[in-house]
């Protein structure tokens, strides 16, 4: 399960509408124990494409100190789908960077954004909740 | 001269669950070597069979990128941090051609 304060959640849908028409991404850290987001980190897109993402690497670097300066870790990866729904591509698939991620797809080909997760581990996708918490 | 190599998560369980390794070497490339050499779990994972750095990882020297460095021909010095993260890419499906109408 994929625990997300509103303001996360929040701050990763903005991020996803104000990077329109391209895709964009971030990440995500907290406790990878328990997949409890602590903070969201929108990175920029580097690929600057309505189809694909590579989060900045600098941005990248950026997010895993400061996660580690609070305590916390990486535990996910977050991008929008401009015109698709919310799940993982082939792309996305064959490209997860590591087993022990979330991976969170934003889609905003409807009026309202929908936000889902998913474990990938060895090319096998699986959905798991997603837990909204007030903050 | 020794120089501190962190590892992201999903390489650690390859060098027994160590965050960051102390190695020696005077460029990133045989900073890495060292640590493929002392991990052997690790070969092919940053450094690819060529000799090049593997496309799904992001060396940098302590905030810089590498690759607008000169690569794994970067000279290191003492106090230097080496950082391997994945690279994280992906995208959607061909969006293909609008549909007609």
């Amino acid at each position: 399960m994929l625990i997300l304060p509103e303001a996360a959640y929040n701050q990763m849908v903005a991020h996803c509408l104000v990077g329109l028409p391209d895709e964009a991404c971030g990440l995500l850290a907290g406790d990878p124990a328990t997949g409890a987001v602590a903070t969201c980190y929108p990175t920029r897109n580097l690929a600057g494409s309505a189809k694909l993402y590579t989060v900045d690497p600098k941005d990248h670097l950026r997010a895993d100190r400061d996660a580690e300066a609070r305590g916390h870790a990486i535990l996910g990866v977050f991008h929008s789908h401009t015109h698709t729904e919310a799940y993982p591509s082939p792309t996305d698939v064959a490209q997860a960077p590591d087993p022990g991620w979330h991976y969170v797809l934003v889609s905003l080909r409807d009026a309202a954004p929908v936000v889902r997760s998913y474990r990938i581990v060895d090319g096998t996708v699986a959905e798991e909740p997603v837990s909204l918490r007030p903050q | 001269m020794p120089v501190t190599v962190h590892l992201p998560t999903v390489l650690r369980p390859h060098a027994g669950g160590a965050r960051s390794v102390t190695v020696e070497g005077t460029t990133v490339g045989e900073a890495l070597a060292a640590l493929t050499a002392e991990y052997p779990g690790l070969s092919g994972q940053v450094i690819d069979a060529d000799g090049s750095l593997h496309k799904f990882v992001n060396v940098y020297l302590n905030d810089d990128d590498v690759r607008y460095l000169s690569g794994l021909d970067t000279p290191v010095a003492a106090s230097d941090e080496v950082s391997i993260l994945p690279a994280v890419a992906g995208g959607a499906v061909d969006v293909g051609a609008p549909a007609a109408g």
